[in-house]
Protein backbone atom coordinates (compact mmCIF):
# COMPACT_ATOMS: atom_id res chain seq x y z
CA UNK A 1 0.00 0.00 0.00
CA UNK A 2 2.66 2.52 1.03
CA UNK A 3 4.63 1.73 -2.12
CA UNK A 4 1.85 1.99 -4.64
CA UNK A 5 0.57 5.35 -3.49
CA UNK A 6 3.45 7.69 -4.50
CA UNK A 7 4.15 5.63 -7.60
CA UNK A 8 0.72 5.91 -9.15
CA UNK A 9 0.03 9.43 -7.97
CA UNK A 10 3.12 10.64 -9.84
CA UNK A 11 1.85 9.05 -13.06
CA UNK A 12 -1.70 10.34 -12.73
CA UNK A 13 -1.09 13.81 -11.36
CA UNK A 14 -4.32 15.67 -11.98
CA UNK A 15 -2.67 18.83 -13.31
CA UNK A 16 -0.98 16.84 -16.11
CA UNK A 17 -4.20 15.23 -17.27
CA UNK A 18 -5.64 16.90 -20.36
CA UNK A 19 -8.77 18.70 -19.30
CA UNK A 20 -10.75 17.85 -22.42
CA UNK A 21 -11.42 14.27 -21.25
CA UNK A 22 -12.68 15.43 -17.86
CA UNK A 23 -16.25 14.56 -17.05
CA UNK A 24 -17.91 15.29 -13.72
CA UNK A 25 -18.23 11.61 -12.83
CA UNK A 26 -14.67 10.79 -13.78
CA UNK A 27 -12.46 11.46 -10.81
CA UNK A 28 -8.73 11.81 -10.51
CA UNK A 29 -6.78 9.23 -8.58
CA UNK A 30 -6.01 11.75 -5.85
CA UNK A 31 -9.67 12.48 -5.43
CA UNK A 32 -10.50 8.79 -5.10
CA UNK A 33 -7.62 8.38 -2.69
CA UNK A 34 -8.84 11.41 -0.77
CA UNK A 35 -12.25 9.84 -0.38
CA UNK A 36 -10.84 6.48 0.57
CA UNK A 37 -8.53 8.05 3.18
CA UNK A 38 -11.62 8.42 5.36
CA UNK A 39 -12.12 4.66 5.50
CA UNK A 40 -8.54 3.40 5.22
CA UNK A 41 -7.65 3.50 8.94
CA UNK A 42 -10.62 1.38 9.93
CA UNK A 43 -9.99 -1.06 7.07
CA UNK A 44 -6.33 -1.49 8.00
CA UNK A 45 -7.11 -2.03 11.67
CA UNK A 46 -9.75 -4.59 10.80
CA UNK A 47 -7.30 -6.28 8.46
CA UNK A 48 -4.64 -6.60 11.18
CA UNK A 49 -6.88 -7.65 14.06
CA UNK A 50 -9.50 -9.79 12.28
CA UNK A 51 -8.70 -10.76 8.70
CA UNK A 52 -5.01 -11.69 8.89
CA UNK A 53 -5.34 -13.81 12.07
CA UNK A 54 -8.43 -15.47 10.59
CA UNK A 55 -6.52 -16.53 7.51
CA UNK A 56 -3.59 -17.61 9.68
CA UNK A 57 -6.03 -19.69 11.73
CA UNK A 58 -6.87 -21.81 8.69
CA UNK A 59 -3.16 -22.52 8.24
CA UNK A 60 -2.64 -23.32 11.94
CA UNK A 61 -5.52 -25.81 11.81
CA UNK A 62 -3.34 -27.97 9.50
CA UNK A 63 -0.45 -28.01 11.97
CA UNK A 64 0.60 -29.31 15.33
CA UNK A 65 1.75 -26.39 17.44
CA UNK A 66 2.26 -25.69 21.13
CA UNK A 67 2.49 -21.94 20.69
CA UNK A 68 6.28 -21.88 20.76
CA UNK A 69 8.66 -22.59 17.86
CA UNK A 70 7.40 -23.28 14.38
CA UNK A 71 4.14 -25.14 13.71
CA UNK A 72 4.60 -28.63 12.20
CA UNK A 73 2.45 -29.22 9.13
CA UNK A 74 0.35 -32.38 9.63
CA UNK A 75 -2.25 -32.04 6.89
CA UNK A 76 -5.79 -33.03 7.80
CA UNK A 77 -4.80 -34.89 10.96
CA UNK A 78 -6.54 -32.42 13.31
CA UNK A 79 -9.80 -32.71 11.41
CA UNK A 80 -9.59 -36.51 11.35
CA UNK A 81 -9.08 -36.45 15.12
CA UNK A 82 -11.92 -33.99 15.51
CA UNK A 83 -14.37 -36.26 13.70
CA UNK A 84 -13.55 -39.04 16.18
CA UNK A 85 -13.63 -36.76 19.18
CA UNK A 86 -16.69 -37.56 21.29
CA UNK A 87 -16.27 -34.41 23.38
CA UNK A 88 -16.37 -32.25 20.26
CA UNK A 89 -19.60 -33.88 19.11
CA UNK A 90 -21.01 -33.53 22.61
CA UNK A 91 -20.17 -29.82 22.40
CA UNK A 92 -21.70 -29.49 18.95
CA UNK A 93 -24.89 -31.18 20.16
CA UNK A 94 -24.97 -28.85 23.16
CA UNK A 95 -24.73 -25.85 20.85
CA UNK A 96 -27.71 -27.24 18.97
CA UNK A 97 -29.71 -27.74 22.18
CA UNK A 98 -28.74 -24.23 23.21
CA UNK A 99 -30.04 -22.88 19.88
CA UNK A 100 -33.37 -24.69 20.26
CA UNK A 101 -33.73 -23.45 23.83
CA UNK A 102 -33.02 -19.87 22.76
CA UNK A 103 -35.39 -20.04 19.81
CA UNK A 104 -38.20 -21.14 22.13
CA UNK A 105 -37.81 -19.59 25.58
CA UNK A 106 -36.52 -16.03 25.12
CA UNK A 107 -38.46 -15.49 21.89
CA UNK A 108 -41.76 -16.57 23.48
CA UNK A 109 -41.11 -14.40 26.51
CA UNK A 110 -40.01 -11.50 24.33
CA UNK A 111 -43.15 -11.74 22.19
CA UNK A 112 -45.39 -12.07 25.26
CA UNK A 113 -43.80 -9.09 26.99
CA UNK A 114 -43.86 -6.91 23.88
CA UNK A 115 -47.46 -7.81 22.97
CA UNK A 116 -48.73 -7.01 26.45
CA UNK A 117 -46.70 -3.79 26.55
CA UNK A 118 -47.98 -2.66 23.16
CA UNK A 119 -51.57 -2.56 24.46
CA UNK A 120 -50.95 -0.53 27.62
CA UNK A 121 -50.02 3.10 27.96
CA UNK A 122 -49.50 3.71 31.64
CA UNK A 123 -46.36 2.16 33.07
CA UNK A 124 -44.88 1.11 29.74
CA UNK A 125 -41.57 2.83 30.44
CA UNK A 126 -41.25 1.20 33.87
CA UNK A 127 -41.76 -2.31 32.51
CA UNK A 128 -39.43 -1.73 29.58
CA UNK A 129 -36.66 -0.55 31.91
CA UNK A 130 -37.24 -3.44 34.30
CA UNK A 131 -37.02 -6.02 31.51
CA UNK A 132 -33.96 -4.42 29.94
CA UNK A 133 -31.77 -3.93 33.02
CA UNK A 134 -30.43 -7.53 33.17
CA UNK A 135 -29.25 -7.06 29.58
CA UNK A 136 -26.87 -4.25 30.53
CA UNK A 137 -25.47 -6.10 33.55
CA UNK A 138 -22.15 -7.89 33.09
CA UNK A 139 -22.10 -11.66 32.59
CA UNK A 140 -19.71 -11.94 35.54
CA UNK A 141 -22.32 -10.43 37.86
CA UNK A 142 -25.38 -12.18 36.41
CA UNK A 143 -23.69 -15.54 36.78
CA UNK A 144 -22.71 -14.66 40.36
CA UNK A 145 -26.36 -13.96 41.23
CA UNK A 146 -27.62 -17.19 39.71
CA UNK A 147 -24.86 -19.36 41.14
CA UNK A 148 -26.31 -18.26 44.46
CA UNK A 149 -29.95 -18.77 43.44
CA UNK A 150 -29.27 -22.22 41.97
CA UNK A 151 -27.05 -23.24 44.87
CA UNK A 152 -28.34 -26.41 46.60
CA UNK A 153 -27.79 -25.01 50.11
CA UNK A 154 -28.98 -21.42 49.91
CA UNK A 155 -30.77 -21.27 46.57
CA UNK A 156 -34.39 -21.18 45.48
CA UNK A 157 -34.45 -24.98 45.44
CA UNK A 158 -33.71 -25.22 49.17
CA UNK A 159 -36.14 -22.41 49.91
CA UNK A 160 -38.91 -24.17 48.02
CA UNK A 161 -38.05 -27.50 49.63
CA UNK A 162 -38.51 -25.95 53.08
CA UNK A 163 -42.02 -25.07 51.97
CA UNK A 164 -42.78 -28.53 50.67
CA UNK A 165 -41.84 -28.19 46.98
CA UNK A 166 -38.70 -30.30 46.65
CA UNK A 167 -38.35 -30.67 42.85
CA UNK A 168 -35.55 -28.07 42.49
CA UNK A 169 -33.63 -29.05 45.60
CA UNK A 170 -30.38 -30.24 44.01
CA UNK A 171 -27.22 -28.79 42.49
CA UNK A 172 -28.64 -27.75 39.10
CA UNK A 173 -25.25 -26.69 37.72
CA UNK A 174 -23.41 -29.66 39.19
CA UNK A 175 -25.70 -32.31 37.74
CA UNK A 176 -25.00 -33.69 34.29
CA UNK A 177 -28.57 -33.67 33.04
CA UNK A 178 -29.36 -30.12 34.09
CA UNK A 179 -26.07 -28.17 33.88
CA UNK A 180 -26.53 -27.03 30.29
CA UNK A 181 -30.18 -26.08 30.62
CA UNK A 182 -29.37 -24.27 33.87
CA UNK A 183 -26.77 -22.10 32.15
CA UNK A 184 -29.00 -21.53 29.12
CA UNK A 185 -31.80 -20.46 31.46
CA UNK A 186 -29.55 -17.88 33.13
CA UNK A 187 -28.28 -16.51 29.82
CA UNK A 188 -31.82 -16.20 28.50
CA UNK A 189 -32.93 -14.48 31.73
CA UNK A 190 -30.35 -11.84 30.86
CA UNK A 191 -31.31 -11.73 27.18
CA UNK A 192 -35.11 -11.84 26.77
CA UNK A 193 -35.68 -8.20 27.81
CA UNK A 194 -33.60 -7.16 24.82
CA UNK A 195 -36.04 -9.03 22.56
CA UNK A 196 -39.00 -7.31 24.25
CA UNK A 197 -37.62 -3.93 23.28
CA UNK A 198 -36.89 -5.01 19.69
CA UNK A 199 -40.32 -6.60 19.21
CA UNK A 200 -42.09 -3.71 20.90
CA UNK A 201 -40.52 -1.27 18.44
CA UNK A 202 -41.74 -3.43 15.56
CA UNK A 203 -45.24 -3.82 17.07
CA UNK A 204 -45.77 -0.10 17.60
CA UNK A 205 -45.20 0.35 13.87
CA UNK A 206 -48.12 -1.97 13.02
CA UNK A 207 -51.13 -0.16 11.53
CA UNK A 208 -53.83 0.14 14.23
CA UNK A 209 -56.57 -0.20 11.61
CA UNK A 210 -55.57 -3.80 11.05
CA UNK A 211 -56.45 -4.53 14.69
CA UNK A 212 -59.74 -2.65 14.39
CA UNK A 213 -60.74 -4.67 11.35
CA UNK A 214 -59.81 -7.86 13.17
CA UNK A 215 -61.84 -6.81 16.21
CA UNK A 216 -64.87 -6.03 14.06
CA UNK A 217 -64.55 -9.56 12.69
CA UNK A 218 -64.71 -10.78 16.26
CA UNK A 219 -61.08 -11.88 16.59
CA UNK A 220 -59.92 -12.70 20.11
CA UNK A 221 -56.69 -11.21 21.47
CA UNK A 222 -54.89 -14.43 20.71
CA UNK A 223 -56.23 -14.39 17.13
CA UNK A 224 -55.21 -10.75 16.75
CA UNK A 225 -51.72 -11.66 17.87
CA UNK A 226 -51.52 -14.68 15.56
CA UNK A 227 -53.08 -13.15 12.43
CA UNK A 228 -52.16 -9.47 12.71
CA UNK A 229 -49.16 -8.95 15.00
CA UNK A 230 -46.96 -11.88 14.03
CA UNK A 231 -47.22 -11.44 10.24
CA UNK A 232 -46.66 -7.69 10.61
CA UNK A 233 -43.43 -8.02 12.57
CA UNK A 234 -42.13 -10.93 10.52
CA UNK A 235 -38.98 -9.20 9.20
CA UNK A 236 -37.92 -8.32 12.75
CA UNK A 237 -38.74 -11.80 13.97
CA UNK A 238 -36.72 -13.40 11.19
CA UNK A 239 -33.79 -11.11 11.93
CA UNK A 240 -33.76 -12.03 15.61
CA UNK A 241 -34.04 -15.73 14.78
CA UNK A 242 -30.99 -15.51 12.53
CA UNK A 243 -29.06 -13.58 15.18
CA UNK A 244 -29.96 -16.13 17.86
CA UNK A 245 -28.82 -18.99 15.63
CA UNK A 246 -25.45 -17.33 15.11
CA UNK A 247 -24.97 -16.27 18.73
CA UNK A 248 -25.98 -19.69 20.03
CA UNK A 249 -23.20 -21.31 18.01
CA UNK A 250 -20.69 -18.90 19.55
CA UNK A 251 -21.96 -18.69 23.13
CA UNK A 252 -19.11 -18.55 25.65
CA UNK A 253 -19.27 -16.29 28.73
CA UNK A 254 -22.07 -17.89 30.72
CA UNK A 255 -20.90 -21.47 30.14
CA UNK A 256 -17.25 -20.69 30.81
CA UNK A 257 -18.01 -18.77 34.01
CA UNK A 258 -20.76 -20.97 35.47
CA UNK A 259 -19.64 -24.53 34.74
CA UNK A 260 -16.46 -24.33 32.66
CA UNK A 261 -18.14 -26.92 30.44
CA UNK A 262 -18.55 -29.44 33.25
CA UNK A 263 -19.41 -31.63 34.98
CA UNK A 264 -17.55 -34.15 32.79
CA UNK A 265 -18.15 -32.08 29.61
CA UNK A 266 -21.93 -32.22 30.20
CA UNK A 267 -22.32 -28.52 29.39
CA UNK A 268 -19.33 -28.21 27.04
CA UNK A 269 -19.94 -26.02 24.00
CA UNK A 270 -17.63 -25.55 21.03
CA UNK A 271 -16.22 -22.24 22.28
CA UNK A 272 -15.31 -23.54 25.75
CA UNK A 273 -13.77 -26.64 24.22
CA UNK A 274 -11.68 -24.49 21.88
CA UNK A 275 -10.63 -22.22 24.73
CA UNK A 276 -9.58 -25.15 26.87
CA UNK A 277 -7.58 -26.75 24.03
CA UNK A 278 -5.86 -23.46 23.18
CA UNK A 279 -5.14 -21.85 26.53
CA UNK A 280 -4.96 -24.76 28.99
CA UNK A 281 -3.65 -27.69 26.94
CA UNK A 282 -1.75 -25.60 24.39
CA UNK A 283 -2.94 -27.81 21.52
CA UNK A 284 -3.03 -24.72 19.33
CA UNK A 285 -3.44 -26.51 16.01
CA UNK A 286 -6.28 -28.66 17.32
CA UNK A 287 -7.99 -25.62 18.86
CA UNK A 288 -7.68 -23.77 15.55
CA UNK A 289 -9.39 -26.67 13.79
CA UNK A 290 -12.30 -26.33 16.25
CA UNK A 291 -12.42 -22.64 15.37
CA UNK A 292 -12.52 -23.46 11.66
CA UNK A 293 -15.36 -25.92 12.27
CA UNK A 294 -17.29 -23.29 14.23
CA UNK A 295 -16.87 -20.84 11.37
CA UNK A 296 -18.03 -23.39 8.81
CA UNK A 297 -20.92 -24.30 11.10
CA UNK A 298 -22.06 -20.67 11.38
CA UNK A 299 -21.67 -20.05 7.65
CA UNK A 300 -23.58 -23.26 6.91
CA UNK A 301 -26.54 -22.45 9.15
CA UNK A 302 -26.74 -18.95 7.75
CA UNK A 303 -26.58 -20.24 4.17
CA UNK A 304 -29.34 -22.80 4.81
CA UNK A 305 -31.41 -20.00 6.26
CA UNK A 306 -30.80 -17.73 3.27
CA UNK A 307 -31.42 -20.63 0.87
CA UNK A 308 -34.77 -21.49 2.46
CA UNK A 309 -35.85 -17.87 2.28
CA UNK A 310 -34.90 -17.69 -1.38
CA UNK A 311 -36.98 -20.81 -1.96
CA UNK A 312 -39.89 -18.79 -0.65
CA UNK A 313 -40.27 -20.32 2.77
CA UNK A 314 -42.43 -18.29 5.06
CA UNK A 315 -39.68 -17.72 7.59
CA UNK B 1 -70.00 -4.08 29.22
CA UNK B 2 -67.25 -3.18 26.81
CA UNK B 3 -65.64 -0.92 29.37
CA UNK B 4 -65.60 -3.58 32.07
CA UNK B 5 -64.09 -6.04 29.62
CA UNK B 6 -61.37 -3.56 28.78
CA UNK B 7 -60.48 -2.83 32.41
CA UNK B 8 -60.40 -6.54 33.02
CA UNK B 9 -57.98 -7.13 30.19
CA UNK B 10 -55.85 -4.15 31.31
CA UNK B 11 -55.74 -5.71 34.75
CA UNK B 12 -54.59 -9.05 33.34
CA UNK B 13 -51.96 -7.22 31.26
CA UNK B 14 -50.56 -5.46 34.29
CA UNK B 15 -50.66 -8.63 36.33
CA UNK B 16 -48.63 -10.65 33.79
CA UNK B 17 -46.26 -7.75 33.14
CA UNK B 18 -45.66 -7.36 36.87
CA UNK B 19 -44.81 -11.04 37.16
CA UNK B 20 -42.33 -10.63 34.31
CA UNK B 21 -40.85 -7.53 35.96
CA UNK B 22 -40.44 -9.44 39.22
CA UNK B 23 -38.75 -12.25 37.30
CA UNK B 24 -36.34 -9.76 35.70
CA UNK B 25 -35.57 -7.76 38.84
CA UNK B 26 -35.75 -10.03 41.90
CA UNK B 27 -32.30 -11.60 41.29
CA UNK B 28 -30.75 -8.14 41.19
CA UNK B 29 -32.65 -7.09 44.31
CA UNK B 30 -31.43 -10.22 46.10
CA UNK B 31 -27.88 -9.36 45.03
CA UNK B 32 -28.19 -5.87 46.50
CA UNK B 33 -29.84 -7.05 49.74
CA UNK B 34 -27.32 -9.80 50.32
CA UNK B 35 -24.40 -7.48 49.69
CA UNK B 36 -24.98 -5.97 53.15
CA UNK B 37 -25.32 -9.22 55.09
CA UNK B 38 -22.70 -11.37 56.76
CA UNK B 39 -22.21 -14.77 55.18
CA UNK B 40 -23.67 -16.35 58.31
CA UNK B 41 -26.80 -14.26 58.00
CA UNK B 42 -27.16 -15.13 54.30
CA UNK B 43 -27.12 -18.79 55.36
CA UNK B 44 -29.91 -18.27 57.91
CA UNK B 45 -31.89 -15.63 56.04
CA UNK B 46 -31.11 -15.84 52.30
CA UNK B 47 -34.06 -13.80 50.94
CA UNK B 48 -35.19 -11.47 53.72
CA UNK B 49 -34.09 -7.93 54.47
CA UNK B 50 -30.85 -7.69 56.45
CA UNK B 51 -31.41 -7.71 60.19
CA UNK B 52 -28.23 -5.78 60.89
CA UNK B 53 -26.92 -4.18 57.66
CA UNK B 54 -23.19 -4.63 57.28
CA UNK B 55 -21.72 -2.04 54.93
CA UNK B 56 -18.25 -3.17 55.92
CA UNK B 57 -18.62 -5.73 53.08
CA UNK B 58 -18.09 -2.90 50.59
CA UNK B 59 -14.93 -1.69 52.30
CA UNK B 60 -13.58 -5.24 52.51
CA UNK B 61 -14.43 -6.03 48.88
CA UNK B 62 -12.93 -2.75 47.71
CA UNK B 63 -9.65 -3.52 49.47
CA UNK B 64 -9.36 -7.27 48.96
CA UNK B 65 -10.56 -7.14 45.35
CA UNK B 66 -8.19 -4.22 44.62
CA UNK B 67 -11.04 -2.28 43.08
CA UNK B 68 -9.09 0.96 43.04
CA UNK B 69 -6.70 -0.63 40.53
CA UNK B 70 -9.18 -2.66 38.50
CA UNK B 71 -11.75 0.13 38.28
CA UNK B 72 -8.94 2.34 36.99
CA UNK B 73 -8.00 -0.31 34.43
CA UNK B 74 -11.59 -0.58 33.21
CA UNK B 75 -11.85 3.19 32.94
CA UNK B 76 -8.62 3.31 30.89
CA UNK B 77 -9.89 0.58 28.56
CA UNK B 78 -13.35 2.11 28.22
CA UNK B 79 -12.19 5.67 27.63
CA UNK B 80 -9.40 4.59 25.28
CA UNK B 81 -11.70 2.42 23.22
CA UNK B 82 -14.48 5.00 22.98
CA UNK B 83 -11.96 7.61 21.80
CA UNK B 84 -10.35 5.27 19.30
CA UNK B 85 -13.62 3.93 17.93
CA UNK B 86 -15.11 7.38 17.41
CA UNK B 87 -11.93 8.66 15.76
CA UNK B 88 -11.91 5.70 13.38
CA UNK B 89 -15.60 5.29 12.77
CA UNK B 90 -16.77 8.84 12.23
CA UNK B 91 -14.71 9.60 9.09
CA UNK B 92 -15.59 6.18 7.70
CA UNK B 93 -19.27 6.79 8.41
CA UNK B 94 -19.02 10.16 6.69
CA UNK B 95 -17.45 8.61 3.61
CA UNK B 96 -20.10 5.89 3.45
CA UNK B 97 -22.94 8.34 3.98
CA UNK B 98 -21.86 11.34 1.97
CA UNK B 99 -19.02 10.61 -0.46
CA UNK B 100 -19.72 8.47 -3.45
CA UNK B 101 -16.99 5.94 -2.92
CA UNK B 102 -15.84 3.96 -5.88
CA UNK B 103 -15.81 0.35 -4.68
CA UNK B 104 -18.26 0.87 -1.83
CA UNK B 105 -19.78 -2.53 -2.67
CA UNK B 106 -16.47 -4.09 -1.83
CA UNK B 107 -16.44 -2.08 1.37
CA UNK B 108 -19.83 -3.38 2.43
CA UNK B 109 -18.71 -6.93 1.68
CA UNK B 110 -15.48 -6.44 3.60
CA UNK B 111 -17.32 -5.12 6.64
CA UNK B 112 -19.82 -7.95 6.46
CA UNK B 113 -17.07 -10.56 6.42
CA UNK B 114 -15.02 -8.71 9.02
CA UNK B 115 -17.90 -8.49 11.46
CA UNK B 116 -19.34 -11.96 10.93
CA UNK B 117 -16.13 -13.92 11.43
CA UNK B 118 -16.45 -15.53 14.86
CA UNK B 119 -13.93 -14.26 17.43
CA UNK B 120 -13.00 -17.89 18.06
CA UNK B 121 -11.56 -18.10 14.57
CA UNK B 122 -9.06 -15.30 15.03
CA UNK B 123 -8.46 -15.06 18.78
CA UNK B 124 -5.74 -17.73 18.87
CA UNK B 125 -3.45 -16.42 16.09
CA UNK B 126 -4.17 -12.89 17.30
CA UNK B 127 -2.91 -13.85 20.74
CA UNK B 128 0.38 -15.14 19.35
CA UNK B 129 0.74 -12.12 17.03
CA UNK B 130 0.14 -9.81 19.97
CA UNK B 131 2.65 -11.75 22.07
CA UNK B 132 5.29 -11.28 19.35
CA UNK B 133 4.53 -7.56 19.26
CA UNK B 134 4.66 -7.24 23.06
CA UNK B 135 0.99 -6.25 23.17
CA UNK B 136 -0.20 -9.02 25.51
CA UNK B 137 -0.57 -7.71 29.07
CA UNK B 138 -0.82 -4.19 27.77
CA UNK B 139 -3.88 -1.94 27.95
CA UNK B 140 -2.93 -0.41 24.61
CA UNK B 141 -2.87 -3.85 23.00
CA UNK B 142 -6.39 -4.63 24.20
CA UNK B 143 -7.67 -1.17 23.26
CA UNK B 144 -6.45 -1.74 19.68
CA UNK B 145 -8.38 -5.03 19.55
CA UNK B 146 -11.53 -3.46 21.01
CA UNK B 147 -11.29 -0.62 18.47
CA UNK B 148 -11.18 -3.12 15.63
CA UNK B 149 -14.08 -5.14 17.07
CA UNK B 150 -16.45 -2.27 17.87
CA UNK B 151 -15.70 0.30 15.15
CA UNK B 152 -17.76 -1.38 12.39
CA UNK B 153 -20.83 -1.17 14.64
CA UNK B 154 -20.14 2.49 15.39
CA UNK B 155 -19.57 3.20 11.71
CA UNK B 156 -22.99 1.90 10.73
CA UNK B 157 -24.69 3.68 13.62
CA UNK B 158 -23.03 7.02 12.81
CA UNK B 159 -23.69 6.52 9.13
CA UNK B 160 -27.43 6.29 9.80
CA UNK B 161 -27.23 9.67 11.57
CA UNK B 162 -25.18 11.28 8.82
CA UNK B 163 -27.42 10.04 6.02
CA UNK B 164 -30.32 11.82 7.71
CA UNK B 165 -28.59 15.24 7.80
CA UNK B 166 -30.07 17.78 5.38
CA UNK B 167 -28.23 17.87 2.06
CA UNK B 168 -28.54 21.68 1.75
CA UNK B 169 -25.93 22.38 4.43
CA UNK B 170 -23.37 20.29 2.61
CA UNK B 171 -24.24 21.73 -0.79
CA UNK B 172 -23.86 25.26 0.57
CA UNK B 173 -20.41 24.49 1.96
CA UNK B 174 -19.36 22.83 -1.29
CA UNK B 175 -20.35 25.93 -3.25
CA UNK B 176 -18.13 27.92 -0.89
CA UNK B 177 -15.31 25.61 -1.96
CA UNK B 178 -15.02 23.44 1.13
CA UNK B 179 -13.00 20.24 0.79
CA UNK B 180 -14.24 16.86 2.01
CA UNK B 181 -12.34 17.23 5.28
CA UNK B 182 -13.69 20.72 5.81
CA UNK B 183 -17.26 19.55 5.24
CA UNK B 184 -16.64 16.69 7.65
CA UNK B 185 -15.11 18.87 10.36
CA UNK B 186 -17.28 21.94 10.23
CA UNK B 187 -20.67 20.51 9.23
CA UNK B 188 -20.99 16.79 9.80
CA UNK B 189 -19.25 16.55 13.18
CA UNK B 190 -21.19 19.29 14.98
CA UNK B 191 -24.51 18.05 13.64
CA UNK B 192 -24.17 14.36 14.42
CA UNK B 193 -23.23 14.53 18.11
CA UNK B 194 -26.31 12.54 19.23
CA UNK B 195 -24.96 9.67 17.16
CA UNK B 196 -21.59 10.03 18.87
CA UNK B 197 -23.23 9.90 22.28
CA UNK B 198 -25.22 6.78 21.40
CA UNK B 199 -22.27 5.00 19.80
CA UNK B 200 -20.00 5.99 22.68
CA UNK B 201 -22.45 4.65 25.27
CA UNK B 202 -22.91 1.32 23.54
CA UNK B 203 -19.18 0.84 22.95
CA UNK B 204 -18.45 1.89 26.52
CA UNK B 205 -20.97 -0.60 27.88
CA UNK B 206 -19.55 -3.37 25.71
CA UNK B 207 -16.00 -2.72 26.92
CA UNK B 208 -17.08 -2.39 30.57
CA UNK B 209 -18.70 -5.84 30.43
CA UNK B 210 -16.36 -7.56 27.95
CA UNK B 211 -14.99 -10.86 29.18
CA UNK B 212 -13.45 -13.11 26.49
CA UNK B 213 -10.71 -10.80 25.16
CA UNK B 214 -10.12 -9.31 28.59
CA UNK B 215 -9.39 -12.66 30.20
CA UNK B 216 -7.20 -13.74 27.28
CA UNK B 217 -5.06 -10.67 26.73
CA UNK B 218 -4.63 -9.29 30.26
CA UNK B 219 -3.32 -11.95 32.61
CA UNK B 220 -1.38 -9.95 35.19
CA UNK B 221 -3.66 -9.23 38.18
CA UNK B 222 -2.61 -5.58 38.37
CA UNK B 223 -3.68 -5.01 34.75
CA UNK B 224 -7.03 -6.81 34.84
CA UNK B 225 -10.27 -4.91 34.30
CA UNK B 226 -13.28 -5.20 36.62
CA UNK B 227 -14.91 -8.08 34.76
CA UNK B 228 -12.07 -10.59 34.85
CA UNK B 229 -10.67 -9.49 38.23
CA UNK B 230 -14.16 -9.81 39.73
CA UNK B 231 -14.32 -13.31 38.24
CA UNK B 232 -11.02 -14.21 39.96
CA UNK B 233 -12.27 -12.57 43.16
CA UNK B 234 -15.48 -14.65 43.09
CA UNK B 235 -13.46 -17.82 42.66
CA UNK B 236 -11.15 -16.92 45.56
CA UNK B 237 -14.03 -16.19 47.95
CA UNK B 238 -16.49 -18.66 46.50
CA UNK B 239 -18.55 -19.18 49.67
CA UNK B 240 -18.25 -15.61 50.93
CA UNK B 241 -21.45 -14.39 49.30
CA UNK B 242 -21.68 -11.10 51.18
CA UNK B 243 -18.21 -10.05 50.07
CA UNK B 244 -18.52 -11.10 46.42
CA UNK B 245 -22.01 -9.58 46.16
CA UNK B 246 -20.64 -6.26 47.36
CA UNK B 247 -17.93 -6.48 44.68
CA UNK B 248 -20.57 -7.21 42.04
CA UNK B 249 -22.66 -4.22 43.08
CA UNK B 250 -19.59 -1.99 42.80
CA UNK B 251 -19.11 -3.18 39.23
CA UNK B 252 -22.69 -2.73 38.02
CA UNK B 253 -23.74 0.39 39.94
CA UNK B 254 -22.24 2.90 37.46
CA UNK B 255 -23.73 1.00 34.53
CA UNK B 256 -27.24 0.76 35.98
CA UNK B 257 -27.29 4.41 37.03
CA UNK B 258 -26.06 5.60 33.64
CA UNK B 259 -28.56 3.32 31.92
CA UNK B 260 -31.49 4.69 33.93
CA UNK B 261 -30.44 8.26 33.13
CA UNK B 262 -29.79 7.75 29.42
CA UNK B 263 -31.99 4.73 28.75
CA UNK B 264 -33.40 5.96 25.44
CA UNK B 265 -29.96 6.28 23.88
CA UNK B 266 -28.83 2.92 25.22
CA UNK B 267 -31.91 1.13 23.92
CA UNK B 268 -31.73 2.84 20.55
CA UNK B 269 -28.03 2.08 20.11
CA UNK B 270 -28.18 -1.49 21.35
CA UNK B 271 -31.20 -2.43 19.27
CA UNK B 272 -29.69 -0.97 16.11
CA UNK B 273 -26.35 -2.62 16.54
CA UNK B 274 -27.47 -6.15 17.19
CA UNK B 275 -24.57 -6.57 19.60
CA UNK B 276 -24.77 -9.52 21.95
CA UNK B 277 -24.05 -8.29 25.45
Amino acid sequence: MSQSVPLSSSTVRPDQQPLKTFRPDQRSFLDVLGRWSFVLPILLLNLIVVIVPSIFSFYVSFTKWSGYGTPTFIGLQNFQDLFQDRVFFKALGNNLSWTVFFLIVPISMGLLGAYLLSSIKRGQLFYRLAFFIPYVVSSVVNTQIWRFLLNPRSGIGAWLADRGIPFLNFAVLGTRDTALIGVAFVDSWHFWGFLVVIYLAAMTAVDIELYEVARLDGASRWQQFWYVTLPSIRPTLVFTILMIIIWSSLTFDYVYIMTGGGPAHASEVMSTYLYDQAFSRFEIGYAASVGVMMTIWVMLTVSIFVFLRKRGWEI
Amino acid sequence: MIRSQRTQSTFINHFVLSMLAVFALFPLVILAINSVKTTAEIGRNPYGLPLEPRFQNYVDAWEQGKFATTLGNTIILTAGTITGVLLLASPAAFALARLKLRGSDFLGFYFMIGTSLPPFLFIIPLFYMWRQLGLVNSHLGLIIIYCALFSPFATFLLRSYMVALPEEFIEAARIDGASNWQVYRSIILPLSWPGFLTAGLVVGLSVWNEFLFGITFLQKPELKPLSTSLFAFQQRFVRDWGLTNAGSVIMILPVVVLFLVLQRRFVEGLSQGGLKG
